[in-house]
């Protein structure tokens, strides 16, 4: 689903990324952890068609980016700190305005269904900046995953949240936002990223240098690698 | 037909929240108005000769620094929690983003005009309320608002946007804003048409010039 051979991405003298490696087959979830300033960030962006690699090669779903980047758009669903919504509109305005950007067949359904599976059918008629965080990233996930993306990408949706606030959202997350998909997601949570991922990927000064399916790690094995690879 | 769906969404949206909020129009209109005031007052233009010179320059100064207020706001409400991402994360041509942001932006525009002109014509006592003039100032607004969607969202990644926007918006409207002044105030005087027709001319010239080149790098300037 995702191929990454030797990307770099600079941002004039400064280099973000120096030479990643990554590859993710279809329906697999991948954790990548890392420091502030790692380049995760960095990284899901140019996944998400957002930022141009400056070197390197990136193939989502067999299209090269940055010249497959509009076919691979109706692909992704996006969830990240920040929530992509219109904090006037109300839930299903926002909704209602990305379906019709995705060209979502029969939207009402689908809007009242995404909706429902994020428990946020109550307030559909709400204004998203009346909602609390936790709603906000629920209705975060109903978006992205309006128009059955098959790739999920994941930018520490669980920044902001309290306990309860984050348990919620992934349990919303693993029915509604993952479940049967490829998702790459980034989070500085190693227990919560391990917890839920096929794979873990340590990315490190804008290299990814450690790599493990989760069946070969316990959480204080992950822990020592993660101190090891990012010191 | 799909294309123009797209447009008409990012129109519709900006026209829901605006309704819901009134934040651009109203800070729009009021700063209009009290550019008016602040004009009439200070001017205090009583020779007719004068009042014909001078109003349509007035005018335009009131239409351009309203019109920036717009255009910041419009693209700071894309710029919170990401909306401009999840844009352009979208499968839609870029251009057709471009092209609802700009109608938008200037769809509001031309709304503050409706109030504009009627208290031109009361303060000044001048006839700007006629077909042509009412042209010119759609043509006007229409490559202002083009050019400014562009210029805007440049700006709007900047720490000093607001301070930016003006800075990188007059130098380059500013021919167009001269062909709009001229042809205003040779169609707001009567004056043959053959006298200012080369202004209107000029005016579609940029208008098309201004926006064909917005829409054609608004793309590389949104992508990072």
């Amino acid at each position: 689903m995702i191929e990454v051979k030797g990307l770099v991405k600079s941002f004039g003298p400064t280099i973000a990324l120096r030479g990643v490696n990554l590859s993710v087959p279809e329906g697999q979830f991948v954790t990548l952890v890392g420091p502030n300033g790692a380049g995760k960030t960095t990284m899901l962006r140019i996944l998400a068609t957002l930022s141009r690699p400056t070197m390197g090669a990136v193939k989502i779903g067999g299209h090269e980016l940055p010249q497959g980047a509009a076919e691979v758009r109706r692909h992704i669903g996006l969830v990240s700190h920040q929530t992509l919504l219109y904090g006037d509109l109300s839930a299903e305005e926002n909704l209602r305005f990305y379906g019709r950007m995705y060209t979502v067949p029969d939207l009402n359904a689908r809007i009242t269904l995404v909706l429902e599976q994020v428990g946020l059918a109550h307030r559909r008629r709400d204004p998203v900046r009346t909602f609390s965080r936790g709603m906000q990233q629920r209705l975060a996930i109903a978006r992205a995953v309006l128009h059955h993306p098959s790739l999920m990408l994941l930018d520490e949706p669980y920044t902001g949240l309290d306990q309860d606030a984050a348990t919620r959202l992934e349990a919303v997350m693993s029915t509604v936002g993952t479940e049967g998909r490829t998702v790459v997601m980034t989070t500085h949570d190693l227990d919560r990223g391990l917890a839920v991922a096929d794979r873990v990927a340590i990315l490190a000064k804008g290299r990814v240098t450690f790599e493990a399916e989760r069946a070969q790690l316990d959480s204080a094995a992950f822990k020592e690698a993660y101190r090891h690879y990012t010191q | 037909m799909s294309y123009l769906r797209k447009v008409i969404a990012i129109i519709a949206k900006d026209i829901a929240a605006e309704l819901r909020t009134r934040e651009m129009l109203s800070s729009m209109g009021v700063f209009s108005i009290l550019v008016i005031i602040v004009f009439n007052f200070a001017l205090e233009l009583t020779e007719r000769q004068i009042v014909l010179i001078v109003t349509p320059g007035a005018l335009w100064v009131t239409i351009v620094f309203a019109g920036m207020l717009g255009l910041n706001r419009s693209l700071a409400v894309e710029l919170d929690k990401g909306c401009l991402d999840g844009l352009l994360l979208t499968p839609v041509d870029r251009s057709a983003i471009f092209f609802g942001k700009a109608l938008g932006n200037a769809l509001f525009m031309l709304v503050v005009e409706v109030v504009v002109l009627p208290l031109f014509v009361v303060f000044f006592n001048v006839p700007l309320i006629q077909p042509w003039v009412v042209l010119i100032v759609v043509l006007g607004t229409l490559g202002f608002a083009g050019v400014g969607t562009l210029l805007s969202s440049m700006a709007v990644n900047t720490r000093a946007r607001e301070v930016m926007l003006p800075i990188l918006l007059f130098p380059v409207a500013i021919p167009e804003l001269i062909a709009a002044v001229k042809a205003t105030a040779g169609a707001m005087a009567g004056l043959p048409m053959f006298e200012w027709q080369q202004w209107l001319s000029l005016l579609i010239v940029f208008d098309v010039v201004l926006v064909t080149v917005s829409f054609m790098v608004f793309e590389y300037v949104v992508e990072e």
